[in-house]
């Protein structure tokens, strides 16, 4: 269990003010300007030692994503940007929520340290456009901070220039996908870009841009300043560090915490949740890491280890560190339906295989809830969950097919049963 | 990916009121000259705000001429985006997540209510006051489950708590956003409990109400 001394997030739920006098005396903008001096070399490697991997999904070395980015510009080359991608909309994750609205000085204050890492005088927020108040929050915040000197020319005295502004979407998950959020910065539809080219060699603008998570930001300067092997000695390696968890579902409790990377699935729920509604043995089965990743029925629950290798190699992911769970009283294939309704309404529709597969996987499980189809339905679906997977620009096609994989493997007899 | 349209019917002109003008004019300032085009969702945005809620044709048209876009590539941002409502809405705007996270802990139970109090989904009510809506992911998923009426998240609700809020609204008293089992924010609280326990408080403050009449 995570000690109180480690914790980073001592604000997440808010019982404190979200003020920068508040914030600095929980000790943010600390020794800003001194960190930033040591420079842009340093920053990066210490971040690479740390061991801290993107807290968005996917789970890249932030370090090494950061080494990417071209030098310093100099006046005649294009600026490099940060991107800060706060679209959280990933089925089951409200963390970033919390620290938008919670600890935004946390966010400020590492948009500044990765600016100056990746050689970037101007970030952007991109702000998921139903957090109206979460936006708010995190300009009066970033206000403050302009007028303590610790953003714009010289900021926080590091003769380093850093301009941060909040940018909103409208209501689209896609904008989540980093090349999508670039085109809805630009002001196009949040359809995502082919790759290569990279973000850091073309992104916003044309410029080399590095998309981060919001909390992905927010413990760099915890990271900084405590330096990489603290936050290296939590987990294990490969997986270090502490991770907001959002727990919601069929527990007693449900809420976001803060835990060390590691700890057991049921720790973590019989702990901070209050446990699985009507006791442990009433789990039917638990969505690890927000919607996209396959589920886990009960008897794995009982023996994984909450981080990105252990769920990896229960064929599941860490994802955004979203635990959604279901207790037996769950209409499972229905719970997985709606994912697929999810799914096929958020489709941009620009890949046919994920416009046509997203809304043909939604049909079929709907029948298969509602006790309408034939057990070679179910290959078929199989079938079509493996031809969308892989055969898409972005990785919602993946995202919309693995809840389904994750339903035939574990449950296929309940499927069958139905018909 | 989801069919939208706009109205049938549409207002004669748009014009930006001078403080939203203003507040445009600003927001340019972000993005580097040439780039001012990134501006375009904000200002959609705002230009709903300016009409009740919804987005009509002519601010569409506004906002293109305002960014010397072309108009088509406005048209389709505001059609892309299911943020921007292409028909008129009530004054309140309810839109009931329907997402796993809140369907597990009783979303369905809120569309009845919707169903009872409001009536049929995307309509205005018969008295102004409602539109509703199903809508995807709110991003409040510990707090389920969760409705979003215009700029507030109504959060831990269940069919009376909703309801007890609806009529609130309907009679024009003031409300207040985010938990309705008196939570502060994500913290651990026993859900069921607090909903008791709240609605036990609200019984007895009724029935002190009640015991006073008569004086």
């Amino acid at each position: 269990m995570l000690k109180d001394k480690d914790r980073i997030f001592t604000n997440l739920y808010g019982f404190q003010s979200a003020s920068l006098k508040a914030a600095r005396g929980r000790g943010d903008w600390r020794d800003t300007g001194a960190l930033l001096a040591k420079g842009r070399e340093w920053l990066t490697s210490e971040v690479k030692e740390s061991g801290l991997r993107g807290r968005g999904g996917a789970g890249f070395p932030t370090g090494l994503k950061w080494s990417f980015m071209p030098p310093d510009p100099d006046a005649s080359a294009p600026p490099n940007y940060l991107v800060i991608n706060a679209d959280e909309s990933e089925p089951g994750t409200c963390k970033d929520r919390d620290i938008l609205r919670h600890e935004p000085h946390k966010l400020i204050e590492g948009a500044l340290l990765a600016g100056r890492a990746m050689g970037a005088h101007t970030g952007y927020i991109y702000v998921r456009g139903e957090f109206i108040h979460e936006r708010e929050c995190l300009q009066r915040a970033i206000k403050e901070a302009y007028a303590a000197k610790l953003l714009g020319p010289n900021a926080a005295g590091s003769k380093w220039s850093f301009d941060l502004f909040v940018h909103h979407g409208a209501g689209a998950y896609i904008c989540g996908e980093e090349t999508a959020l670039l085109e809805s910065l630009e002001g196009k539809k949040g359809q995502p870009r082919l790759k290569p080219p990279f973000p850091a060699n073309v992104g916003l603008f044309g410029a080399p841009t590095t998309i981060n998570n919001v909390e992905t930001i927010a413990v760099v300067p915890e990271i900084l300043r405590r330096g990489a092997s603290w936050f290296a000695d939590l987990g294990r390696p490969g997986n270090t560090g502490t991770k907001v968890f959002c727990i919601s579902g069929h527990v007693e409790r449900p809420c976001n915490v803060e835990e060390e990377m590691g700890i057991s699935l049921r720790e973590l729920i019989e702990t901070h949740a209050g446990g699985v509604r009507g006791g442990w043995d009433n789990l039917l089965a638990v969505i690890p890491g927000g919607s996209s990743v396959p589920l886990l029925p009960a008897d794995i629950c009982g023996k994984i280890r909450m981080d990105f290798d252990s769920l990896k190699e229960a064929k599941s992911g860490l994802g955004t560190a979203a635990v959604i769970v279901m207790d037996k009283s769950t209409d499972i294939i229905r719970a997985i339906a709606r994912l697929s309704a999810f799914y096929k309404h958020e489709s941009c529709g620009q890949c046919t295989p994920c416009r046509e597969g997203t809304g043909w996987m939604w049909r079929v499980m709907e029948k298969i809830a509602a006790g309408e189809s034939s057990p070679a339905e179910i290959d078929t679906l199989l079938d079509v969950t493996k031809q969308v997977e892989g055969h898409t620009i972005c990785a919602l096609g993946d995202a919309a097919a693995w809840p389904v994989q994750g339903l035939i493997r574990h449950f296929r007899p309940l499927m069958e049963e139905r018909q | 990916m989801s069919v939208r349209r706009l109205a049938a019917e549409q207002p004669d002109g748009f014009q930006f009121n001078p403080e939203n003008r203003k507040w445009a004019d600003a927001q340019l300032k972000k993005y580097p000259a040439g780039r001012e085009q990134s501006a375009v969702l904000p200002l959609l945005w705002r230009a709903q705000e300016q009409c009740d809620g919804w987005l009509p044709e002519p601010a569409i048209r506004h906002v293109a001429e305002f960014l010397n876009m072309p108009y088509i590539r406005v048209y389709e941002v505001a059609t892309f985006y299911t943020m921007f409502n292409l028909e008129p809405v009530g004054k309140y705007l309810v839109q009931v997540c329907k997402t796993t996270p809140c369907w597990l802990r009783g979303s369905d139970e809120l569309e009845r209510v919707c169903f009872e109090e409001i009536g049929s989904p995307e309509s205005i009510s018969s008295d102004g006051n409602f539109t509703w809506r199903q809508v995807e992911c709110l991003g409040a998923c510990v707090n389920a489950p969760i409705v979003q009426i215009n700029a507030d998240f109504h959060e831990d609700l269940n069919s009376q708590s909703f309801r007890a809020l609806l009529s609130k609204l309907r009679a024009g008293e003031t409300v207040t956003a985010g938990s309705h089992v008196g939570r502060h924010a994500s913290e651990p609280v026993e859900i069921e409990k607090s909903a008791n326990a709240n609605e036990k408080s609200a019984n007895e403050e009724q029935e002190t109400l009640q015991f006073k009449k008569p004086e």
